[in-house]
C-alpha cells in the first residue's frame, strides 16, 4: 500500500475527487500540508472549506488569489514545512469573469458579455460551471508555474462524474451548432427581432416569450467573438487533465454507497484515459481484526474487571456495534481494493473526534503519509 | 400574505412574517422539500417521511430529482423512471427527469400535435431547452407543481395528499428552490415569466409547503445547515419548517463510567482493552455530537429533531423504515 507521497512523487497536479460529504476538503488540506512539509511549494485551491479550518490556516480574509499560510500553525502540530504552503479558495464567478476579460476581443464586447443578464446567470448558476471554473483556475495556475504541485478539492456535486464532463457541457453551450444559426446576421437574433420568421421561431416564442428569447440571442451574439477562444482553451484544460504528470485521488467513506460511487468514478478515469493514482477511505473503523476477539465471555470478563454488570453489558453491546461496522468497512474495503486490483487504497480511521482543526488536519496527515511499519504502529496504538 | 394575519404586518420585514408564520405539522402540508449538505441521508430522511406519511393513510409520493435513482435503489424494486412506481401501500416513487419534463410541459402548453412535433424537431428548441441556464431545474420543479395539483394535469393523474421532494444537495440547493424566482425575474414578461411565478408562489406558500434540512452532528454540516436556513429566508422568502439531526450516537456512558474505562483501557489487553477503547471512542465521539447538537440549536431558528445513528450496516429501505418511527 503505498503512501501519499510516493503517489504524487513527480506529479503536477493532484486531483481530489469525490461525492459530498466524505471529507474531500480536509483531504485536499492534509496532502498539500504533506508534501510541503516534503519540501514542494505547494499550492491548495479549495471550494468552501470549514469555517474553522479556514480560520486555522489563516484564510480568513482569502479570495481568487493564492496566499501563504503561516508554517508556524505547524510548528505547533509537530510537522516542519520544508517547503510553501499556500491556498485560495476558488471564487467561479470572479473566474469566470476573467475569463471572459480575457477571452474578449476587446473591452466592447466584454462589458456586453458581463452585463448580459443571462450571462450574469450561468456565471453561478449553469450546471457544471463552478466545477468547469475550477479548471480553468488549475489550468491558469499550473501555466504560471508558481508551483511544483497544486492540490484541487472538486466542487461538492451530488455525482462525482459532474466534474468531468463539465468542460464538456460549457463548451457545448457557448459552442453549439445550433449557435452558429443565432450568430449569423440572418440568425435567430434577427428573426427574433421580427426580420423574416420561421414557424417553429413563433411557436417557441409563444411558449417562451419574446424577451426570453431576445435576452438569449443577444447573449449567445454577445459571446460570439469569444467561442474559438473557449474552444481552444477548453481543449487545452482536457490535455491538463490527461497528462502523465497530473494524478486523479478518489475520496470516499466506507460505506456502500460512496464505495460504489468510488468504484464506479475509477471505472470512468480508466476509460477517459485519466491517470488513477489511488482512492483515500475516510472514517474507517479498523482494524477489524483488532477488534474481533473477546469472544463469549467477553461480558462476563468485563463484569469482573469492572464490578458493574450493567456497564459491563453497555461496553459490550456497544463493542458488538463497533465490531460490526468495522466489518462492514472491511467487507467494503476488500471489494473496492478487488474493483482496483493492486492500485492503491489508503484507509484514514475515524477519528474520536470531528476534524475541522489543524490539530486533525495533522493527525489525518500522519495516516495519508505513513510508510507500511508506521502504518502498522499507528493502527495498534488505536482500538 | 396567505392564512394567516399578523397584527402588524406591515411593521415586519417579509422575513419576520415567514417566520412568525403558524407551523403547520410538516406532514400535514401537501409539499415537502428535504435539503441540506450532500451526504447527511438526505434520501433516507425523505424516504422515512414518506412511509411515515403513508402509514399515516396519506397517499403520499416521494420524489427524487437527479439521476441516481437512490430511491429505487433503496426499494430494491426495478427502477423508478419518469412516471410514478408504487412502492407500498399508500406510497409512490418517482425519478424526475428535466428532458422528460420538458416535454411534458410541451405537451401541456400546445395542444396540436403537429405543432408540438414541429417544435420537438426544430434544433433551435432542442438546443435552447439544452442549453439555457435553470430550464432544467425550472421544469422539475413544474412537474413537482403538476404531481403536487389535485387536479392532475396529466391525463388520468393520480391525486396526492403530500408530495415530498429528496431536493439537490446544497451548494445547488438554494439554486434550486430559487430557480423560479431567478426566471421570474430573467424572463420579465410573457408565459414563462407568469408561470415562474406561479411556481416560486408554491414554493412560498407556508401553508401548503413546508422545507425540512438534513444535518449531521459534526462542524460542516452544523455550519452549512444554518447557512442554509438563512439563505432560505432572505433569497427565496421561505423559513425553514424542522432540521434534523441525523445519525446522532447514544450517549452510553457518564463521565465517571468513561474514566473507568480509560483505566481498564490501560491495564488490560487484546479483547478487553479493545472493547474499553471502542468505549471510550463512543463516549467521545457522543460528546462532540452533543456539542455539535448545541451549536446547531443555538445557530437556528427552526425547530431541532434527532434521528439516532444506527448501527446496523447498509440498511437501505429498513433503514428509513426504522427512522419512520421518529420523524413525525
Amino acid at each position: 500500500m503505498p503512501a501519499v507521497g510516493e503517489i504524487l512523487d513527480g506529479k503536477d497536479i493532484c486531483i481530489c475527487a469525490g461525492s459530498g460529504g466524505v471529507g474531500k476538503t480536509t483531504t485536499s488540506a492534509a496532502i498539500a500540508t504533506g508534501m510541503a512539509a516534503r519540501g514542494l511549494k505547494v499550492c491548495v485551491l479549495t471550494i468552501d472549506p470549514a469555517k474553522r479550518l479556514a480560520d486555522s490556516l489563516g484564510l480568513k480574509e482569502l479570495g481568487n488569489e493564492a496566499k501563504q499560510v503561516d508554517p508556524a500553525l505547524f510548528e505547533q502540530q509537530g510537522i516542519e514545512i520544508k517547503g510553501e504552503l499556500w491556498a485560495m479558495m476558488l471564487d467561479a464567478k470572479a473566474t469566470f469573469d476573467d475569463l471572459v476579460a480575457r477571452q474578449a476581443p476587446d473591452e466592447e464586447a466584454r462589458d456586453r458579455v458581463l452585463n448580459n443578464r443571462i450571462y450574469q446567470q450561468i456565471s453561478s448558476a449553469l450546471a457544471g460551471s463552478q466545477e468547469y471554473m475550477a479548471m480553468e483556475k488549475l489550468f491558469e495556475l499550473h501555466s504560471e508555474g508558481r508551483f511544483d504541485l497544486l492540490v484541487l478539492d472538486t466542487p461538492p456535486s451530488r455525482n462525482a462524474l459532474d466534474f468531468l464532463d463539465a468542460p464538456k457541457r460549457l463548451t457545448q453551450f457557448i459552442e453549439g451548432r445550433s449557435l452558429r444559426v443565432f450568430m449569423k446576421p440572418t440568425g435567430l437574433a434577427a428573426k427574433v427581432a421580427g426580420r423574416g420568421a420561421s414557424v417553429a421561431l413563433s411557436v417557441l416564442k409563444r411558449i417562451v416569450g419574446f424577451d426570453l428569447l431576445a435576452d438569449l440571442a443577444e447573449f449567445f451574439n454577445a459571446f460570439s467573438g469569444m467561442v474559438d477562444g473557449f474552444q481552444a482553451r477548453a481543449k487545452r484544460v482536457n490535455g491538463l487533465l490527461g497528462d502523465p504528470r497530473t494524478c486523479f485521488l478518489v475520496v470516499c467513506g466506507p460505506q456502500g454507497e460512496p464505495v460504489d460511487e468510488a468504484v464506479y468514478f475509477h471505472r470512468k478515469l480508466v476509460e477517459a484515459k485519466l491517470p488513477f493514482g489511488g482512492v483515500i477511505v475516510n472514517k474507517v473503523h479498523y482494524p477489524a481484526e483488532q477488534l474481533r476477539g473477546g469472544g463469549g465471555n467477553l461480558e462476563a470478563s468485563l463484569t469482573e474487571k469492572l464490578g458493574d454488570d450493567d456497564l459491563a453489558k453497555r461496553v459490550a453491546d456497544n463493542f458488538a456495534d463497533y465490531q460490526a461496522l468495522a466489518e462492514r468497512d472491511a467487507r467494503n474495503i476488500e471489494r473496492l481494493a478487488n474493483e482496483l486490483r493492486s492500485q492503491g487504497v489508503i484507509r484514514v480511521p475515524y477519528l474520536d473526534e470531528d476534524v475541522h482543526d489543524l490539530a486533525g488536519l495533522a493527525e489525518i496527515n500522519r495516516y495519508l503519509f505513513a510508510t507500511s511499519e508506521e502504518r502498522i504502529e499507528l493502527a495498534a496504538g488505536r482500538a | 400574505m396567505r392564512g394567516y394575519s399578523h397584527s402588524h404586518p406591515l411593521f415586519l420585514p417579509a422575513s419576520e412574517i415567514a417566520r412568525n408564520h403558524p407551523v403547520t405539522d410538516l406532514l400535514d402540508k401537501r409539499l415537502v422539500f428535504v435539503t441540506g449538505k450532500g451526504g447527511v441521508g438526505k434520501t433516507t430522511v425523505a424516504m422515512a417521511l414518506g412511509l411515515r406519511a403513508a402509514a399515516e393513510g396519506k397517499r403520499t409520493i416521494v420524489c427524487e430529482v437527479s439521476s441516481q435513482e437512490n430511491a429505487s435503489r433503496m426499494f430494491a424494486h426495478t427502477e423508478v423512471g419518469f412516471h410514478e412506481v408504487e412502492m407500498e401501500e399508500n406510497l409512490w416513487s418517482i425519478s424526475i427527469d428535466p428532458d422528460e419534463s420538458m416535454r411534458e410541459y410541451v405537451l401541456l402548453q400546445l395542444k396540436v400535435r403537429a405543432m408540438r412535433d414541429m417544435l420537438f424537431r426544430s434544433r433551435i428548441f432542442n438546443y435552447l431547452a439544452a442549453a439555457t441556464p435553470g430550464l432544467k431545474e425550472l421544469v422539475t420543479i413544474g412537474k413537482i407543481w403538476e404531481l403536487a395539483q389535485l387536479d392532475r394535469k396529466v391525463k388520468s393523474g393520480r391525486k396526492y395528499d403530500l408530495v415530498i421532494v429528496d431536493a439537490p444537495a446544497t451548494g445547488h440547493g438554494i439554486g434550486f428552490l430559487q430557480t423560479p424566482r431567478t426566471f421570474a425575474a430573467i424572463a420579465r414578461v410573457g408565459p414563462i415569466h407568469s408561470q415562474a411565478q406561479q411556481l416560486d408562489r408554491l414554493i412560498t406558500d407556508q401553508e401548503h409547503t413546508g422545507v425540512a434540512i438534513v444535518a449531521l452532528p459534526e462542524e460542516m454540516p452544523v455550519n452549512e445547515s444554518a447557512t442554509l436556513e438563512r439563505d432560505l429566508l432572505d433569497d427565496v422568502g421561505v423559513a425553514v419548517d424542522r432540521v434534523y439531526m441525523n445519525g446522532l450516537y447514544p450517549e452510553r456512558f457518564s463521565g465517571k463510567e468513561a474514566e473507568q474505562l480509560a483505566e481498564l483501557a490501560a491495564e488490560s489487553d487484546d479483547g478487553l482493552r479493545a472493547a474499553a477503547r471502542a468505549g471510550l471512542s463512543e463516549h467521545n465521539r457522543a460528546r462532540c455530537q452533543r456539542a455539535q447538537l448545541s451549536r446547531l440549536r443555538r445557530r437556528v431558528e427552526a425547530p431541532v429533531k434527532t434521528l439516532p445513528f444506527l448501527f446496523e450496516p447498509d440498511l437501505g429501505i429498513e433503514g428509513a423504515r426504522q427512522l419512520a418511527k421518529r420523524v413525525g
